[in-house]
């Protein structure tokens, strides 16, 4: 290409963004088309097969038909690992169908009737066919734009600028998913909320104060269970309020030190030893307080009733409260003190020298002058830190247990918006029920709740980071 | 130092200075409280990460090690296949009555009457049942080993094993613990023979669920989370590369922009389960996704890492100094030259560091795999994505929910790997960041 005027001067692009080019012309296309035929494809194959099902299914209802559809294909899956003299076997009627798959690994749920081979091999023809038209067609279309574009090319076409604007489409559109993942979750479970509240009405869930589900069994029916949201959100704010209790004084003042007593020697050991505390997985966290937290607050408290009472009774449990909150305080001290000792730090020399030249101990300057400087910030950082409490999932379902009950004691156990989305959502699941819908509406309420958390804390560290730049 | 000094002059001045000193001594008690404080709260952090630690290792470093029973298994072919019918049908030889191999070699260690049934049983029970499937590999994978016999190394059974290591009160009155005063004493014996001796626990790394402490191993779930890995690295990577350079090179500053500003620091504080409940209702019920397979658990933990990938490109591609831009710019080179040649290579230590902590935290995360129903009991490796498998995390969350001793500390050594694997990639961020970190 670079030929066509023997100087590579001449050419307006290198020779590399017409190679590109040319490539780009080749694979879009076909890309394009290829994702197309394989989403499209299925659907009228389906249809296809649907129409050739004998009229005495179809007569049926859509639910059969569906049924016997799913049954095909596993026949159709199964046909092909047969081999040709097992295949004239079967559809001749000579060998059992059933039989001749089960030996090949594929379970069939009832003997299978004859007009089943038949769809089964029309539908696995169908699906050959359009392999086969597939394939020529995406290979046509990437030698037509190859074609295309070579033929397009000269010393003076801007390759590079095409190319250009194709990589920046493509910058756009990884830039977009970021929206779309937002739009994602909203719409998702915005549309699997609607269809809980279709079954239970939304006062009933956002006033109602009893939480019992009443996982009844599959096609029993009748039993509606409750589904009030207060206890689960009760249990949530009391469990980050304990946690937030032991984390916010402790953080807060280790960040404190550290950002202004602290010597460099001291700080670089001890800030990344408390950040390693924020790399650590939750799940061991929760594994943290099921063994080591529970019981020992559990023992102690037999103890301590012991000693004053001589009834050496437990009054914590295991699972409670404060074994939650606590070992969730734990979790957050490096977000607190990581976040205040970045805005602490943020505040201007000038503030703190004004302060210590008019005789204020650093004590005296850090509460009147920089604390109050650093305020909004670290009203900001506590913010996030709760949104991050209330959000926490695994230390709860370890620790937390899972009675959902409106009571004051921190020592006993409560239930959170969590640990019931995870409940309601492990073990087998069919996705019309009230009980597994309901995890999306109080996935939402938690998505909201952090939503307004966020976005308020995000706004006042913005301000706070303007005031001082 | 200077409280002192001042303290000791006070008591010869005036009566004003006095009052002012007696203040000057509060000022400065406070300051040295206040100062203690922040001291007291450093400690307590450390305190809990070496609780946290200790709590760890001491229960999880006896997990590397596992109790082993070696017995000379004569591999009788009146047991395994009595009537010579290997050579027409193989399957026999999955079908055998492996255990009475066994008991036959138990019963001769031990040296019990064969025909005092409880006791035989109680021997059986020192052995894991797992020694069935291990001694039906070894046949089948060399039939001529029967009739022949051969010294093999059993696991013992989880709570023999943990008698071994001194874990099990052997103090309680017999009726109330696991482990007999009868398996004791052989276990004694065995010991002194040598037949039973604490072997690194190599099983710990290779095998995959089961409901035997012995014979559950991470390997299956380190498999499933070295799948989610690569596609988070595959996917997110790149899209968030892109991203971040569209939005801080090319994008317009207007409220479009701004929109997704904020929106992407939000998502990124978006508790991690609700990305699990996205993926549940879109990739698995909207898609058609096989529930529990690597790949949307991959596909949603791609979701999650975005953000940090996002935001620590974007910061690293602020910090390149404009001057660099100016001058590719003024060489000639266009805008998209300047970015791929010049500024993202110098940007790409920041990238790779956020990258390797976005992964760290996806590594550990627990709470969205939940959902997407990768608590599942998977057995064999998975050969693909598309298999059912589950990850490192959620294989520590299921072995926490057992009540065995053996299952603590298989918890907590499986807690120790996967803070090994962070401890590594968090190192390598900060060597990468050191190596090749910039000051312009």
């Amino acid at each position: 290409m670079a030929s066509s005027k023997g100087k590579l001067s001449a050419l307006h692009s290198l020779p590399g963004y017409h190679g590109v080019y040319v490539a780009i012309w080749a694979v879009l296309p076909a890309a394009f088309v290829l994702a197309v035929w394989l989403l499209a494809s299925p659907f009228f194959i389906e249809n296809s097969v649907r129409s050739a099902l004998p009229d005495t299914v179809k007569s049926q209802g859509a639910a059969t038909t569906e049924l016997m559809l799913g049954q095909v294909m596993q026949v159709a899956n199964g046909l092909k690992r047969l081999s040709s003299d097992e295949l004239a076997a079967v559809t001749s009627g000579s060998s059992n169908l059933r039989e001749a798959l089960a030996a090949k690994g594929v379970p069939m749920a009832n003997a299978g009737e004859p007009y089943m081979v038949e769809a089964a091999q029309h539908y696995n023809s169908l699906r050959d066919g359009s392999r086969w038209v597939m394939s020529l067609v995406v290979l046509i279309i990437a030698i037509a734009g190859a074609v295309f574009a070579i033929r397009g090319i000269s010393a003076p076409f801007r390759a590079r600028n095409r190319v250009e604007r194709v990589m920046l489409g493509t910058l756009l559109v990884a830039s977009s998913i970021a929206i779309l993942t937002t739009v994602g979750i909203v719409g998702s479970m915005l549309s699997e909320a609607i269809r809980f509240f279709q079954s239970v009405s939304p006062s009933a869930f956002f006033f109602g104060t009893v939480w019992d589900p009443r996982f009844s069994a599959a096609g029993s029916g009748g039993t509606e269970g409750q589904f009030g949201l207060l206890p689960l959100l009760a249990g949530t704010l009391y469990i980050a309020l304990v946690a937030m209790l032991f984390a916010v004084p402790v953080g807060l003042f280790a960040a404190i030190y550290m950002a202004e007593y602290a010597k460099p020697v001291v700080r670089g050991i001890a800030k990344p030893l408390l950040e390693i505390l924020a790399g650590i997985p939750t799940i061991v966290y929760g594994f943290f307080a099921l063994v080591t937290v529970g019981p020992f607050l559990r023992d102690i408290s037999a103890q301590l009733n012991g000693l004053v009472t001589g009834n050496y009774v437990n009054f914590i449990q295991a699972q409670s409260v404060l074994t939650a909150g606590l070992v969730m305080g734990i979790m957050l001290i490096p977000f607190v003190s990581s976040l205040s000792d970045d805005i602490i730090t943020q505040v201007p020399r000038s503030l703190r020298d004004g302060s210590l030249g008019l005789g204020a101990t650093r004590s005296e300057t850090i509460k009147r002058v920089i604390l109050p400087a650093a305020l909004p910030g670290i009203v900001g950082a506590l913010l996030l830190t709760a949104s991050r409490a209330v959000g926490e999932t695994m230390i709860v379902v370890l620790a937390a247990g899972v009675a959902a009950r409106m009571q004051l004691n921190p020592f006993e156990a409560m239930t959170t918006v969590t640990v019931k989305i995870v409940n309601q959502l492990t073990g087998d699941l069919e996705f019309n029920s009230p009980q597994t819908l309901v995890a999306f509406a109080l996935g939402i309420t938690l998505f909201a709740i952090t939503l307004c958390l966020n976005i308020y804390a995000l706004y006042i560290v913005r301000k706070y980071r303007e005031q001082y730049e | 130092m200077t409280d002192m000094t001042s303290s000791v002059q006070s008591t010869f001045v005036r009566p004003a200075q006095a009052r002012r000193d007696i203040g000057i001594k509060r000022r400065y008690a406070a300051e040295r409280r206040f100062k203690a404080y922040g001291l007291t709260a450093i400690l307590i952090g450390l305190f809990f990460l070496f609780v946290l630690l200790w709590t760890v290792v001491s229960k999880g470093y006896t997990a590397f090690q596992q109790t082993a029973i070696t017995l000379p298994i004569e591999f009788s072919e009146k047991i395994i296949d009595p009537k010579n019918e290997r050579g027409a049908n193989p399957a026999k030889l999955m079908t055998a009555n492996y255990p009475l191999l066994v008991r036959d070699a138990l019963v001769k260690a031990l040296g019990i009457d064969p025909a005092n049934k409880p006791l035989v049983k109680q021997a059986t029970d020192m052995v894991s049942a797992s020694a069935r499937t291990q001694l039906r590999d070894l046949v089948v994978a060399n039939p001529a080993i029967i009739g022949t016999t051969a010294t093999v190394s059993l696991l013992a059974e989880g709570n023999i094993d943990s008698a071994n290591k001194g874990q099990i009160d052997l103090t309680v009155a017999e009726a109330n613990r696991k482990v007999k005063d009868q398996q004791i004493e052989w276990m004694k014996k065995l010991s002194e023979t040598g037949a039973m001796a604490k072997q690194f626990n190599t099983g710990l790394f290779t095998y995959g669920a089961s409901s035997r402490p012995e014979a559950s191993g991470i390997g299956v779930a380190a498999l499933g989370s070295l799948y989610m890995m690569l596609i988070v690295l595959v996917l997110a990577l790149p899209i968030g590369v892109a991203a971040s350079i569209y939005l801080e090179e090319f994008a317009p500053k207007n409220r479009l922009t701004d929109l997704i500003e904020v929106n992407i620091n939000n998502l990124a504080a978006v508790p991690s389960i609700v990305y699990g409940l996205l993926g549940l209702s879109i990739f698995i019920n909207f898609a058609g996704m096989p529930r529990s397979a690597a790949v949307v658990g991959g596909l949603v933990l791609t979701l999650m890492t975005l953000p940090t990938i996002i935001i620590a490109t974007r910061a690293a591609l602020k910090a390149v100094p404009p001057s660099i831009r100016s001058a590719a710019l003024g060489l000639g080179a266009s805008k998209m030259q300047t970015i791929f040649h010049h500024v993202l290579p110098l940007a790409m230590p920041g990238v790779l560091t956020g990258t390797i902590i976005g992964l760290a935290h996806a590594l550990g995360e627990t709470a969205p795999l939940l959902l997407i129903g990768m608590v599942a009991f998977v057995v064999d490796y998975p050969g693909s994505p598309m298999d059912p498998s589950t990850a490192l995390p959620v294989q520590i969350y299921m072995w926490a929910n057992e009540a065995e001793r053996a299952f603590v500390e298989r918890t907590s050594g499986a807690i120790m790997i996967l803070l090994i694997f962070l401890v590594v990639m968090n190192l390598g961020a900060i060597l990468l960041r050191r190596r090749f970190e910039r000051r312009w």
